[in-house]
């Protein structure tokens, strides 16, 4: 092989028609013959990525790796069964979880939340501040959402699927005239009746936001824009945010200081009852409506 | 009751693992559906309807129309042929 100034080299290199070093390598050994131009090699190499024909370590240990991930898969379900196993008893009397903390819950919280839920007595009242977390957690992942895949220029970006809708499916649109009312009365009796039966404000909200999905998908960005764009979501899910936060801190201060609440819990079993449980649940079900609904527009190309 | 609940399970585990198992990756979205489908039957029979209802919500609508729109992105949600042709491409 002769000798090639640097400077010669570099400009093969920027022309793309020199070796790397480990395919030199390989001529030098003879095992490998360069072919003329690299473009060939580089179509070759990209049609199978997975070449090992040359890797000779990969291709020795390939043997190894798979009996140790088979080893290593044996054990984690080895060691998962045995602690199951550890596990008490479904609904035995003495699981550690029964203690004198669900003992409360259950004998005291209707009276003292007066929500007849008393999951939801438990999740807005007794640890509303899990639930406040968990609500900024939403609001945080859709903010880094919006950092990764905010499209800055919505006209010039290329791939955009606006350009492609409405799309005008008869059977879609059909049955989205049906479902999407229907839907989003469900989501909002949910919610609303989140203290009084099953559900709450994050079952309520994932479905009015699957619902408003369903209706974007339907008819199009245009008509969903009408009434929900960037700066409704950001009014409608700071406020709530805020909201709750004030809300819970009132309660807590009152609550730390022995003070008495203006707040009163009603008589339980009426929509209007349990004090703070129900404008809490609204606020996150409005929240993390507008959570799943951000997170579709923003997967999708073409941004809210 | 307890043939039925043991039918669930029994699908619950076949769901579980046929999503690892099946080769095409929208195959495999539609088998996750299925198993929160089931997942949200078996929450009612243990008496907790409302995780029942988030379950049906977050597990079947909302992570599987992220699963798709995931799939789309990364085109794999083209016809079949076409599909073929990428991955020899690739």
């Amino acid at each position: 092989m002769q000798k090639i100034s640097k400077k010669e080299r570099f400009e093969a290199w920027i022309n793309g028609e020199i070796p790397s070093a480990e395919e030199q390598l390989l001529n030098e050994s003879g095992r490998h013959v360069y072919q003329s131009t690299s473009t060939v090699q580089a179509k070759r190499r990209h049609k199978n990525p997975r070449d090992y024909q040359n890797a000779f370590e990969i291709k020795a240990f390939q043997k190894v790796y798979n009996v140790l991930s088979v080893v290593f898969c044996l054990a984690l379900i080895a060691s998962l069964l045995i602690t199951v196993s550890y596990l008490p008893r479904v609904g035995g009397t003495d699981n550690p979880g029964n203690n004198e903390v669900a003992e409360r819950y259950i004998e005291k919280g209707l009276e003292e939340t007066g929500a007849v839920n008393i999951v939801a007595g438990m999740i807005l009242d007794y640890r509303a501040f899990d639930t406040f977390g968990e609500s900024c957690v939403l609001f945080c992942a859709v903010c880094s959402v919006f950092i990764l895949l905010k499209v800055s220029d919505r006209e010039t970006a290329k791939e955009n699927d606006r350009i492609h809708e409405p799309k005008n499916d008869v059977i879609l649109q059909q049955i989205a005239r049906i479902i999407v009312p229907l839907g989003l009365i469900f989501g909002i009796y949910v919610v609303l009746n989140g203290h009084l039966s099953a559900g709450g404000g994050f079952s309520g909200g994932a479905i009015m936001g699957a619902v408003l999905v369903l209706y974007l998908l339907a008819f199009g960005f245009e008509k969903t824009e009408r009434f929900f764009n960037e700066k409704v979501f950001r009014v409608i899910t700071c406020s709530a945010l805020s909201f709750y936060c004030l809300a819970k801190s009132y309660s807590f201060f009152t609550g730390a200081n022995h003070l008495e609440s203006i707040i009163s819990t009603g008589t339980p079993g009426a929509i209007i009852s349990a004090g703070l449980i129900l404008p809490l649940n609204i606020c996150v079900g409005l929240v993390v409506a507008c959570t799943m609904y951000a997170f579709y527009t923003m997967f999708r190309k073409g941004g809210m | 009751m307890e043939i039925f609940k043991l039918i669930l399970m029994l699908f619950l585990i076949i769901c579980a693992v046929s999503v690892s198992l099946s080769k095409n990756l929208l195959t495999s979205v539609i088998i996750f559906m299925s198993y929160s489908l089931i997942m949200s039957i078996i929450w009612v029979l243990l008496q907790s309807p409302d995780l029942a209802i988030t379950e049906a919500a977050v597990g079947v609508g909302v992570t599987s129309i992220l699963f798709f729109l995931t799939l789309k992105k990364i085109h794999l949600l083209d016809e079949s042929g076409k599909q073929d042709e990428n991955a020899e491409d690739q």
